[in-house]
This record gives C-alpha cells, structure tokens and sequence, in this order.
C-alpha cells in the first residue's frame, strides 16, 4: 500500500492533482465562513457539487460555463508563452460578440450554417482586433500591455453601450417604453445546435476541436515555435531572426481572438442576442479573468485547458446552485472564488518543486552515455 | 507536498464525504404554499430596482399569512446574464410556482427557458414582452411607467428650484433610467419653460465617486435641486446633503438617507401586480399579461417625506398633476 | 454652449473635481510604485481598497471617531497586503493571477461584511473638510485646492514623500536595487524578501487609506463594489507614470480631470454620445502615453520570484 501510494506520489500525471487539492483547501476555508454565516457547510457543499455534476442538466450547465473559460484559456496559453498578460480578455469578448452579432443581424440572407461559421470567424476578427490594438501598442510604443489592456476594457464597454442602446437596439425595443438595450434575435437558422432539454449548445464541440488545434499551432508550427522562443528568450529570438515586435503582437492578436470568438459562441449558443447590463461581468461572467485562472489550472497547456476549464466552471456553477439552496449571499460565492484563485495559483510552486526533483532524479538514474569511440585520427595519440 | 497542505487536503476531502452522505434536502411541503423565487440584478438593499422588487415581495409574504403561506427565496446581485439564466432554470426545475426574473436585461434567457417548464409562472420586468406572439403562454410582463412620476417631480422641482437650474444624474442613458429622466424633465419644463435642466451619465450603475463628482458638477454649475436614478445615486445625494440641495428620489425611498433635504419619492410598488398574477395563478393561468404600474392603479406612488417643510402651494399642485396624469389630461 | 467652456466656474468645478476623484487614485498609485520598484506586480489593489474602505466605514459609524476609522482601515490593508507578499514572495505564486485572486476576495468579503454587519446603505459623519487658513482664500486656487478634506491633502503631500524615499534615501536605493537586480543587491547583503515583504505590505496599507478616503472622506458612504474598477486603473497609471511618483501624480490628475471634464461637457451639451464622453479618459490616457513615449524601462524584476542561485 505505501508502495502504491509512494507511487502515485511521484507519477508525473499527480502534478495536475495539484491544483484540485488546492481549491479543497479554500474550500475547506470557505466551509468555516460558512459556519460564521450559520450555514451548514455540509449541505452547502454537497448542494455545490450536485448543482455542478448532479444531473443532466447540471452537467451541462457545467459545461456551458466552461466552454468560454476554456477558449479564452486558449488564447492565454498563447500569450502567455510570449511573456505577455493579457488581461483584456473581458473587452476582446465584448467587441468579438458585438461583431459577430451584427453579421448575424444585417447579412442578406444566406444558409444558417454558413452564417454562423461567418460570425464566429467574425468574433475571431473582432476579439483579434480589439487584442491587436495594445499588442502594436506594446511592440512599437512601449505602452505596457496591463495599462492598455485595462483601458480597452473600459472602452468596449462604453463601445457596447452606445451600440446596443443606439444603432443596434432592437426595432421593437425603440418603440416600447421599456427600451432596454438589446438587439434584436436571431433568427432559428442561425442558432447553434443544442442538446435539448438542457442548454449545452454546439459552442463546446468548437472549443474542444480549437484547444487540439492550438496545440498544434504551438507545438507542431514555426509560428508556434518562434513564439514559445520569444517568450523564453527575447533577445536570443532577435539573435536567431525572429522578429519579437512582430511575435508580441501576434500574441495578444491571438489571444484577443480566442476571446473574440468566447464572445460570439455566448451570443451565438445561449441568447441569441446581445444584451448589456452596462457593465463588462454582466455579459462575460468575468470569463476575461476567469479563463487566465483556467489557464493556469491547466499548466498553461492547451490540452491541459481543457480538464481545468471544466473543472473550474463546475466550481462557479456549483457555487451558483449551492448559492440558491443555502440562500447564502452571493458575495460569498465571490469570495470563495478568490480564495480558489489564490490557492491554486500559489500551489504552483509545488508543482515546478515536484518537476524540478523528477528531472534530476532522471538525470541521476539515466547510465552515462558510453565514451567516444575512437577513431583513425586519435590512433596515433597515446591513450 | 508540506505537512500543512496535507492536514487541509485531508480535512477538505474527509467534508467533502461526509457532504456527500449528508441528508437530502426536505421534501416540498404541500402544494398550499406558494413558492415564489426572485432573481435581481443588484442588491436586495440597494436603495433603488432590486429593492423596490424585494421589498414588495416581502410586503406580499405578511398579506398572505407569512412564510408558511408563501416561500420566498431570492438570488440578488444576478448581474452575469448568463449565470441568471442558470438560476432560472434551476429555480423552475425546483418547482418553485413562480420564478420572477426582475431585470430587463433577462428578457431573452427566460424567452428560452419558459417552454420547457408549462407549469411553472414566470414573470420578468421592466418590459412589456409576454412572447404570446412566439406561442409562449407562461410569462407574465410588468414594467414601470415611471415617467410619471418623474413628470411629478418635474412640476415640484421646477417649482422648487430658486436658482431656475436643475441637475440630473443617470447612470446609462436607456431603459426605465431614460424614461424617468424624459419624464422628469417634460414635467419641468411644462412647468417653467425657461428652466435649464442639465443632465449627465456617468456611464455605469455603480461608480459612487462618479455620481458624487457629477452631482459636484451640477451644483457648481447652480443646481438648487436635484434628481438621479441607479444604485449610485447614494453618492450624489451625499454630495446633495452637504451642500444643501434638494433632491427627490425614485424606485425606493431615499429619505433615510438624507431627511433634511429629500423632499419626495416615486416608490415603485409592485403588489398591485404581485396580487393579480398570483390570483391568475390560482386560477391556472401562468402567463400572458402584460402589466404597468402607474399613478393610477397605484403601483406607483409619490411618497412626501413628512421631515421636509414643503410649501403648501407645491403640494397642492403636485397632487393636482397626479390628478391630471391618473385621469390622462396630463400626457407624461 | 463651447464658449461656456472659459467661464471661471467651470474651470474651477472641473479642477476641483478632479482633485478630489484624483485621490483614492494616488494612494493606490503610489502604494502601488513602491511594490512594483521592488519587482512585485500587485493586481490586487481594489480588493484591498474595498476592504479598507469598509473597515474604515464600519469603525467610524460604531465609535464615531474617523481617526479609529483610519487606523483599522491601515490594520486591514496591512494584512492583505501581508498576505499578498507572502503568496508572491514565498510561495512564489504567478503574481499577476494571484492578484486578481485577492480582489474577488477583497470584493467579495466586503460586500458580505456589508450585508451582515450594516444591512443597508447608511451615511457616516467623515473627514471634514478643512479650509487652510490664508490659501483658502486665495482667488480660484483657493478654491479649488485649499477647501478639501484632510486625506485629500494627505494623498498629494504622498508625492513628495515618496519620490523622497525613493530616491534620495537608503532604503530607496535598496528598495530600486531590489527591482533591478535582486541577485546583486542580495549578495551585497540586501534582504530582497524583507524588502519585498515591506513594500507590498504598504502598498495595502496605502490602497486600504485609498478605500478609506472614498467611504470616510469624500463621499461619506459605503456601498457594495463602489470602486467599481478604480484599483484597476490605479495598476495602470502606475505605468503610465513611469514609475515615479510625480509620473503617477501627473496620471492621476490627467485621468482625473478629463473624467471631471466629460460630465461638464455633458451639461454643456456638447454634442457627443453619453457613452463616448465617459470613454474619454480611457482614450486620453492611451493616447498621451503614445505621444510621451519615452524609453521609460520598468524594474528588470518585476513580477520574476527571486530565487537564489547556487
């Protein structure tokens, strides 16, 4: 038995346990706020896992909440490797979602499945627009990527605002009383498919087909290549002909348009509109932060994503449903979620620690390579 | 990993199964009881939309006998769309009766999620969509025409106002916001023509320092009175206190912050329609009316803060424009 | 009308406004330049302001003394500051994520506080504000910077202290040496942690003074989420200052003041979309970052854990 359980210990595929032994940590904290708050935590928590996993339909709940956090996640592990933050995500959903929509609203009429890759290719062109904005920023004014990508944020908000109130508002909405700024629906055609009754949408099938694409895009590429270099050596990449300017933008380009494309499969696979609260959360659930969070669960690798990303959107969806059953406050919920991030992010150094001691113990175990054979040309030198 | 780690881990997993063979939750009581669930955009305590909704259902909870009579459980600060959606649909797969959506901007998620639950009423608000044209027979509407009285307070700032300026201070410039300020300001300047009535937004629901500033902005350019609508608005009216301007509210009543210089609220009181969807309810209709409060059915009212010293004069005309709009001689 | 736009009342409002929105902003900012020199990233911040604005709130409201208010408002940041060095610097944690971690906490936690202690929104009798004898009376200066509250003349007096500290002291050099070179700086003696754990723990301090000054000073009033993304653009303006203080003073006031500028331009009727007069200092800040581009270097350590080698 310690046999085994030594064995499990050192196995490689045990790091990613890591991170989920850590969110069990804050949630064993949490499970004390809970006593404060009169709550039973037993009850609460059992009530967050069958509100994540517990039926059919609390799966796909699970689901649907993971399929943002995991393309956005995507766009991470890209950036990331080039060194670059990226915590635009929530403004590169936005101004994606807004341009996917309206394709969808004023194309001519054309065959649903047709307008609907068009809208997600839109997405991906808006989220790339909106991240290619602070990459050029950042590569050839030196405009740190944190302060413009905060500002963009704010911006595509104001931007969505304007849109959805104004040019964009639905016909009947501009005449009620109610003018609540929305758009209007799409039509049937142009929905994505879903697995009724629940309302896990065909949004998932492109995340997870895009999470093995870029894993091949970073791993089986040039261009995957050069940014991974980029990140790892800036000025080594200079020395050996990559352009780095070039590579920081396409990064944040990249990951804007994974984001980009997150907002338009939400429009596209849950509302069929687009409506604005006036703020960024009510539209991306904070995904734009959220999907780095993922990232990170998933050791920043794209199939990695996957696994984390749903894992993680079952913690918010659970925390949502035991929300609703323990009629606990949502703050609560909020600040669960913080604890969560901050476990598992500080779990990291665990992990890289585990790494560090399994490659010198191959170091140590692997037999010294055999000696230089020798050849004619040393014949003549004494041994 | 360290010792300490493990003594959590283990502790999280040991809770964990024991969460997984706690009891179950209580079975439903009888169908007696009307079980109502409410989902808000903002806080139950905000001072504004979230509230007037949640103070009404309470409101409702006493009129019909108490918890044992009526459940009410709420999900508040909803303002992810999305999550709300999740919550709709959990909350009508409880079977909980009704479940009230109470925010515009969940219009579309109940649009979908209504036809898979016949039985079960929903109601969403402020709007007039019942989606009866999609074949849709179990949602209800309710909005608020809150433009009237905006206009009341109109007539009584314009009234009130010595220095013939007045601020008004949104937070988005749409929905029920948009219409009580184009409310408020026709009801002011039929009242006073020459009268400059400035408005700004500040672009968001909850900016506090925002709203503060823009109200400083207001008075600095000779405000003696004051409007504003959203959660935010605490902050100008703390800016409205200190430097002695009158404000009047809407959505809920305001004047516990201020008693000194609030002088009127509109309270949006939704019993009135609380009261008849839960009748149709009773008589197995689930949806398919649309509802407004107004002066008239007194789903809204002018509530007069009894603190504040107003002129006879004001009041009597104040209650004479009620008058007009409730009979419609007077167009809001 | 635009002609309107000269008028003295106007430009005093929008000065005068942009003084006191300026505030929260320089705590934050310039907590903020301190970590960062040290090479610590902090993405934290409105998570500590929030809190700190409450507990200095609550304080107040309970004992009836803003000074009480204060100083529990300090002890509070202290903590999460504390608790963020120890994440970044002991464990090592990417800093950036763990940040935001630290704000749904901070965001969370007050707003749960708020409900279960306070219940509803409720006004508090804060820092008054304080006429500075003689310059208050100065013609338009006096009225716009000498009429203020004490934490608002306490946030601009920060600058001075602080480019001070940072530049001509020894715990300065330590502090920028730390930043730029920590495996120098440690083998010349230099507690890279304890300087470190130092600056991030007052940089809580001073985001919490930041939330103090909104809930206890300016606007006298707790209410959930009021930053509302401030401690966001508090990190931003950091870089846009270059990382020096009076580079954070000039982007705290030109955020400041073209934000207090946009909603007179609303008053004005300057014809503009609401939506894109609120952009406007975002756009502004953007651009005139773009204009100055100077070949401003951050610390060559920031947000790189430090291990010692060998």
């Amino acid at each position: 038995m310690k046999n085994l359980l030594a064995k499990i210990n050192n196995s490689k595929y045990f790091d990613g346990f890591m991170p989920v032994l850590a969110a069990l940590s804050a949630l064993a904290i949490g499970a004390v706020m809970l006593l404060f708050l009169g709550v039973n935590p037993l009850v609460a928590y059992r009530a967050m896992w069958v509100g994540a996993f517990g039926s059919p339909n609390a799966l796909a709940e699970t689901i649907v909440k993971a399929v943002p956090l995991l393309l956005i996640g995507l766009g991470i592990c890209i950036s990331f490797r080039a060194k670059v933050i990226n915590i635009g995500g929530e403004g590169q959903m936005i101004i994606g979602a807004l341009a996917a929509t309206a394709f969808g609203l004023y194309v001519p009429e054309m065959p649903g499945w047709l307008v609907i890759a068009m809208a997600m290719v839109a997405g991906f062109f808006g989220g790339a627009f909106w991240g290619a904005i602070p990459g050029f920023l950042k590569a050839y004014f030196n405009v740190n990527e944190i302060l413009s990508t905060v500002m963009m944020n704010a911006i595509a908000v104001q931007l969505m605002n304007f849109f959805l109130r104004g040019p964009m508002i639905d016909p009947n909405q501009a005449e009620l009383l109610s003018k609540i700024p929305q758009t209007a629906r799409l039509p049937e055609a142009y929905h994505l498919a879903r697995w009724l009754p629940t309302r896990l949408h065909a949004g998932v099938i492109i995340a997870v087909v895009l999470a093995f694409v870029v894993y091949l895009l970073l791993f089986h590429t040039t261009l995957g290549y050069r940014i991974r270099a980029v990140g790892f050596n800036p000025d080594a990449s200079r020395y050996g002909g990559i352009r780095v300017r070039r590579q920081i933008v396409i990064a944040l380009l990249l990951s804007g348009a994974f984001a980009g494309l997150a907002g338009a499969i939400q429009v596209y696979g849950l509302n069929y509109r687009m409506i604005t609260d006036g703020s960024a959360t009510g539209f991306t659930g904070s995904a734009g932060f959220n999907g780095i969070v993922a990232a990170l669960f998933g050791g920043l690798h794209p199939l990695g994503a996957i696994p984390a990303s749903f894992f993680f959107g079952a913690l918010l969806v659970g925390a949502n449903s035991m929300q609703r059953i323990s009629q606990v406050p949502s703050a609560f919920v909020i600040a669960l979620n913080g604890l969560v991030v901050i476990f598992v992010v500080s779990s990291a150094m665990w992990q890289e620690a585990r790494q560090r001691k399994r490659r010198i113990a191959e170091v140590r175990d692997d037999p010294a390579p055999p000696p230089p054979e020798p050849n004619q040309a040393n014949q003549d030198v004494p041994a | 990993m360290s010792k300490m780690m493990k003594i959590c881990t283990l502790f999280a997993l040991f809770a964990l199964v024991l969460a997984a063979c706690a009891p179950a939750q209580p079975a439903a009581t009888t169908s007696e009881k009307l079980r109502v669930a409410v989902i808000m955009p903002s806080a139950i305590n905000d001072l504004a939309f979230s509230q007037s909704m949640y103070q009404s259902l309470v409101e409702m909870q006493a009129e019909l006998g108490g918890p044992d009579k009526m459940e009410l459980v709420y999900s508040e600060n909803m303002f992810v769309v999305d999550d709300a959606a999740a919550a709709i649909r959990d909350y009508a797969s409880q079977g909980y009766d009704i479940v009230i959506a109470h925010g515009s901007q969940y219009g579309s998620s109940l649009r979908e999620i209504a036809p898979d639950f016949p039985t079960t009423a929903f109601a969403h608000g402020t709007t007039a969509a019942t989606f009866v044209d999609d074949g849709i027979t179990n949602v209800f509407a309710y909005e608020a025409a809150s433009n009237e009285g905006g206009y009341v307070n109109g007539v009584m700032a314009a009234l009130l106002s010595k220095s013939n300026v007045i601020g008004v201070i949104g937070p988005i410039e749409t929905g029920d916001a948009k219409l009580y300020i184009d409310g408020f300001v026709a009801g002011a300047k039929a009242t006073k023509p020459d009268l400059t009535v400035n408005v700004n937004y500040t672009g968001s629901f909850s900016d506090v320092a925002l709203a503060a500033e823009a109200a400083n902005t207001h008075v600095a350019a000779g405000a003696d009175v004051m409007v504003g609508t959203a959660q935010m608005v605490v902050g100008a009216i703390g800016v409205a206190k200190e430097k002695n301007v009158l404000w009047l509210g809407t959505q809920a009543s305001q004047t516990s912050l201020a008693p000194e210089i609030v002088v009127a609220n509109q309270i949006y009181d939704w019993k009135v329609v609380l009261r008849d969807i839960f009748k149709l309810m009773g008589q197995g209709t689930y949806g398919g009316k649309a509802y407004i409060v107004t002066l008239a059915n007194k789903g809204l009212y002018m509530e007069f803060n009894p603190a504040f010293d107003l002129p006879a004069d004001i009041k009597a005309k104040a209650d004479e424009t009620i008058q007009g709009i409730i009979n419609g001689t007077i167009k809001p | 009308m635009i002609t309107d736009f000269f008028s003295a009342t106007v430009l005093i409002g929008i000065l005068a406004s942009g003084i006191r929105l300026a505030t929260p902003y320089l705590y934050a900012s310039i907590g903020e330049t301190f970590g960062q020199r040290s090479g610590v990233l902090n993405l934290g911040v409105e998570g500590q302001m929030l809190m700190g604005a409450f507990t200095a709130f609550y304080i107040t409201l309970r004992t009836g003394d803003v000074w009480l208010g204060l100083l529990a408002a300090i002890g509070v940041g202290a903590l999460m500051g504390f608790a963020m060095a120890f994440v970044s610097i002991h464990l090592r944690a990417v800093q950036g994520i763990s940040g935001i971690g630290f704000y749904l906490f901070g965001l969370g936690m007050s707003d749960l506080l708020f409900q279960k202690l306070l219940g509803e929104v409720k006004t508090v009798s804060g820092f008054r504000p304080v006429q500075i004898p003689f310059l208050s009376d100065l013609p338009v200066i006096g009225e716009i910077f000498f009429r203020q509250n004490l934490l608002v003349y306490l946030a601009f007096l920060l600058v001075p202290v602080a480019w001070f500290v940072l530049n001509k002291t020894t715990l300065g050099l330590k502090i920028r040496a730390v930043g730029e070179n920590p495996q120098a700086a440690d083998t010349l003696g230099v507690s890279v942690a304890g300087i470190r754990y130092l600056t991030v723990t007052m940089g809580g301090v001073f985001s919490a003074i930041g939330g103090a000054s909104l809930s206890i000073a300016n606007l006298n009033v707790f209410q959930q989420n009021m930053t509302s993304g401030l401690g966001f653009i508090a990190v931003a303006l950091v870089y846009f200052g270059g990382w020096r203080p009076f580079g954070v003073l000039f982007g705290a006031l030109l955020f400041s003041m073209v934000n207090s500028l946009q909603l007179w331009m609303q008053i004005l009727n300057v014809p503009i979309p609401s939506d894109f007069a609120v952009m406007m200092p975002y756009v502004l800040t953007i651009i005139v970052l773009v204009l100055t581009v100077g070949r401003v270097r951050g610390p060559s350590a920031l947000t790189k854990p430090f291990v010692r080698e060998g």
